[in-house]
């Protein structure tokens, strides 16, 4: 339920500041739920969650791999603990904990990341996340979701609290574009198609989702009917969605703002390889980025409408 | 549980559980004997006369809890917890093969009644500290006692917890060491030295107990003090002898990783007869 597909999109709330202030919410409704936070409160937005719960909020300090394992022995004594960092320190610090203390043992805890991919900005690579989605899905039990803006990001961390089991959501920091209005639904695993098309389907994540559905305006202005999917839940993956949309459309591209290596676009290959063989293309990051505006970085790396249309007619191009 | 207090009756109790660890990795043919049969008289103490625990109800909510975070050290952990009647005794000679729920490491797929999966080092005692954490917002009684290797506590985690343990006042945790010295590749002191150790604990916050950990009465001791002391967690550094109770074993770091052939089974099972 797309609010907007026309190409200029509201700008929402960050995914980060979502997670927040569903956090408190969820606070409110269950003395259960209890946060870890590695002296990032005001960055991954827990700090909503504290000003309110003080006594459930537990600062960490700058110590990811004990924030995560004090986690799994909250979710082992009965508790709901959502623990959230930085994308690139809470699932590279804490990956060890993550596979040994929480997937392995199947333990309920939902692990945030937040100020994802290259989006944010000035700090530069040494806190961009890029690899943060493959850690996730490399990890058994794990339910991984990566919402595209301030609705679906609601959603998904309601989910993962009524979830037993162990969730990785990522989010970003900067605003994100509005997708959905506030009463859109949404179903684990299950792609949204957010623009029908024919001729090429966009598969999007995150941040990329508003750029693909920019991308199909641009599209259709060369008479290209292009699909848009929102691939929200990266694992398990739609791969019904996907198979439906390589029968249909014959050619997809993979737009994220992570490696292509190893991210949404290996999965969405995988999946193909095993239904419905189709071209792919993949639009994505393969180096480490450096200091500057999210807006010059998601330029200069090519994560923009423009750099999927240019996918677009690429795959479209090896259609037998 | 019914309580055994008697320090004699208990260290009947360790010499059955040493024949367990003997027989048991006798016949996996792999496995860690030495750091299991150093554990020993601590784990009896506790499970016998010091956790409120019940194994006809493994989930019981105000329990007290047990990790053992140094999780090679399965074997003392089965034996007890079989002792205990948590599960089967019968079986235990199936450590370490398929399908066993006696697992190389503590796995709470195959035991549910584990408190914790363990193996990778240097992980438990935060974990205690998340189930101490989630007792105190509960108001419950329940304590977290955390067994850790001498080796293990050189992972950086141990020392991360340690700073959030005393910080945060967990005092219904306890964490004890069992300082018997050797590690794989040898002697603690040549490979990466701890000491001062208990300087290093009290500099980190913890009220620290030094004791003779094959000493029934003073493990004892040291658990009740341990319950007593508010405002801080407790570390108790237990000095142990690695293989303790087999003579051939005692202080050769050889047996952390080696199991007994046939010969050496019997050998250590007259020793311990």
């Amino acid at each position: 339920m797309p609010a907007n597909t026309k190409y200029e999109l509201k700008l929402g709330a960050a995914t980060r500041e979502a997670f927040g202030k569903t956090l408190a919410e969820l606070g409110r409704e269950n003395p259960n739920i209890v946060v870890g936070d590695a002296d990032l409160t005001k960055s991954t937005m827990t700090t909503f969650f504290a000003k309110e719960f003080p006594d459930r909020l537990f600062e960490c300090g700058i110590a990811e791999a004990n924030m995560v394992a004090i986690g799994a022995g909250l979710a082992m004594a009965g508790k709901i603990p959502f623990v959230s960092s930085f994308s690139a320190f809470v699932m590279t610090k804490g990956f060890e904990q993550l596979r040994c203390l929480v997937a392995y043992p199947n333990v309920n805890l939902k692990v945030v990341g937040t100020h994802s991919g290259i989006s944010i900005g000035e700090d530069g690579p040494s806190q961009m996340s890029m690899e943060d989605l493959a850690l996730a899905c490399a990890l058994p039990n794990f339910t991984v979701l990566c919402p595209a803006d301030e609705v679906s990001t609601k959603w998904a961390v309601r989910w993962a609290a009524a979830h037993q089991g162990p969730v990785f959501i990522r989010t970003g920091r900067p605003k994100a574009p509005a997708i959905y209005q506030s009463a859109a639904q949404f179903e684990i695993g299950k792609a949204v198609e957010l623009v029908p098309g024919a001729d090429v389907t966009l598969v999007a994540t995150g941040l990329l989702v508003a750029e693909a559905i920019k991308a199909s305006d641009l599209l259709a202005a060369e008479g290209i009917s292009a699909r848009v999917l929102d691939i929200h839940t990266i694992k398990p993956l739609d791969e019904e969605a996907l198979a439906r949309a390589a029968r249909e459309t014959g050619a997809l591209v993979v737009a994220e703002e992570h490696l292509v290596d190893s991210g949404l676009g290996v999965r969405v290959a995988q999946a193909l390889a095993r239904t419905v063989p189709a071209p792919v293309e993949f639009v994505g990051l393969t180096r480490f980025a450096e200091s500057g505006s999210p807006d010059q970085l998601l330029d200069l790396y090519g994560l923009r409408a423009p750099d999927l249309v240019a996918a677009a007619r690429k795959v479209i191009a090896r259609k037998k | 549980m019914h309580r055994i207090s008697n320090p004699t009756d208990l260290a009947v109790i360790c010499r059955q559980i040493r024949r367990h660890i003997i027989t048991m990795t006798g016949a996996a043919k792999s496995g860690h004997p030495g750091g299991s049969l150093s554990a020993v008289e601590v784990l009896v103490t506790l499970y016998w006369d010091v956790l409120r625990h019940d194994p006809s109800n493994p989930k019981w909510p105000l329990r007290d809890r047990f990790i053992l975070s140094k999780g090679h050290a399965a074997p003392v952990l089965y034996a007890v917890m079989a002792e205990c009647g948590y599960t089967p005794v019968e079986s235990l000679n199936t450590l370490r093969k398929l399908g066993s729920i006696y697992q190389g490491h503590p796995d709470i797929r195959y035991i549910p009644a584990l408190e914790a999966s363990t193996g990778s080092l240097g992980e438990g005692l935060s974990l205690a500290l998340g189930m101490g954490l989630a007792a105190r917002l509960d108001r419950s009684p329940s304590r977290t006692y955390v067994m850790l290797g001498d080796g293990e506590i050189q992972e950086g985690q141990i020392w991360e917890a340690a700073m959030f343990g005393s910080f945060n006042k967990v005092d219904n945790v306890c964490a004890i060491v069992d300082y018997n010295k050797l590690q794989l590749d040898g002697a603690v002191k040549d490979i990466l030295e701890l000491e001062p150790l208990a300087a290093k604990w009290r500099a980190f916050g913890w009220h620290t107990l030094q004791i003779d950990g094959h000493d029934i009465p003073a493990v004892q001791s040291a658990l009740s003090e341990a319950a007593a002391t508010k405002g801080k967690p407790t570390c108790i550094i237990a000095h142990t002898v690695k293989g303790k109770g087999v003579s051939f074993m005692e202080g050769d770091p050889k047996w952390h990783g080696v199991t007994p052939n046939p010969e050496e089974v019997e050998l250590a099972l007259k020793e311990l007869a």
